[in-house]
């Protein structure tokens, strides 16, 4: 019975965690889909709100790198994004540049200052 | 750009292929193999299962989210902050429903019809829809609609595994250079997505809260930067625009 419970633990918390507090917003806008509009004030923050959360994991995982990436040292990590971020403002504004060139700056940096 | 503008197809089941082939040709379908392969990879990286992996495919179906998810619960933050997390990163999905919602509204529309395109409403669903769908008879869209995530999401699968196979056998630098996919890709599509002044500041001082805040061991910290960057960008936009 326990191996079972721990089996399942992990799609029982992404079942809490992952799915109802995502879908909660979308069943929301299934029965409230009239009467509000894209520019309404609440709809605007709400925007504000999530971009700001993407950021800070972008900051995290970038910053606070897990697993392999960890092994790269933080300033060729933080060097490779800007380099990938410039890259992606010149060229076009694409974002298979940023990420084509971040990527090359960070395997370069990798393969010099491993640790 | 090589999306030809959908004919009107002769049944539901050519509108829902038609859409899932749409999906496949779409300037989207790069990105989203890029995206899922560096997700696949952070799953891996965390210790997480495929199958794992998989099912959040399924049923979160929003790619920031399950990163913010994974990340969450994979650096030992707890559940409640972790729900916290996804479920900000959740809000902005009411109003695209809300949005989208009217598009497939026609004579005959059952409101368990909706169910379905209402989960498989995500950014890239979204964008692509608003462009394609108002090219359809009214009784064909959701069909098409259901064929386009449907394709989206297949995608979403298969690169994920991919990425999930590869963090696992690639040598460790190319490996970590897997993982770096996610956070290079957000940021170049946040950036591109951002064109007023109010969502540049908000991804900016996001960048910028959350650093400090898991320096100092902040508890709940993915949420005060959403809240707090967020909200300070809000209301600079709104002084702004009372003082213009």
């Amino acid at each position: 019975m326990n191996t079972v419970v721990a089996e399942l633990w992990p799609y029982l918390v992404l079942l809490l965690v992952g799915f109802l507090p995502n879908e909660m917003w979308r069943a929301l806008g299934l029965v409230l889909a009239r009467g509000l509009n894209e520019d309404s004030e609440v709809v605007v923050w709400s925007r504000a709100v999530a971009t700001a959360i993407l950021a800070g994991v972008i900051a995290k995982l970038i910053l606070f790198s897990s697993g392999s990436l960890a092994a790269i040292p933080l300033p060729v990590r933080v060097g490779a994004a800007v380099c990938g971020f410039l890259a992606f403002l010149t060229v076009k504004r694409s974002v298979f540049v940023g990420v084509a060139v971040g990527e090359a700056a960070l395997l370069l940096g990798g393969f010099l200052f491993a640790h | 750009m090589s999306t030809s503008a959908p004919d009107a197809y002769a049944s539901s089941s050519a509108a829902f292929f038609g859409g899932m082939a749409s999906s496949l040709t779409s300037v989207f379908f790069p990105v989203m193999i890029g995206t899922f392969v560096g997700i696949g990879a952070l799953a891996h990286g965390f210790g997480f299962s495929f199958w794992w992996l998989a099912t959040s495919t399924v049923v979160v179906w929003a790619g920031p989210a399950q990163v913010i998810l994974m990340s969450a619960l994979g650096s030992g933050g707890g559940m409640i902050d972790a729900a916290v997390a996804v479920s900000l990163s959740g809000v902005r999905l009411f109003p695209m429903v809300v949005a989208l919602l009217p598009l497939f509204r026609g004579r005959g529309t059952r409101a368990r019809d909706l169910l379905l395109p209402s989960h498989f409403t995500s950014v890239t669903t979204w964008v692509e829809s608003q462009r394609l769908l108002p090219q359809l008879p009214h009784e064909l869209r959701i069909a098409f609609f259901n064929g386009l995530s449907c394709g989206y999401m297949a995608t979403g699968l298969v690169a994920g595994s991919i990425g999930f196979y590869l963090a696992a056998s690639l040598p460790p630098l190319l490996a970590g250079g897997l993982l770096f996919v996610t956070p290079l890709a957000f940021l170049c599509t946040a950036a591109r997505g951002a064109r007023q002044m109010l969502d540049r500041l908000a991804l900016v001082l996001g960048l910028g809260f959350e650093p400090v805040l898991t320096y100092y061991h902040v508890g709940l910290d993915l949420v005060w930067t959403g809240l707090g960057a967020g909200t300070l960008a809000y209301a600079v936009h709104r002084l702004r625009q009372v003082a213009a």
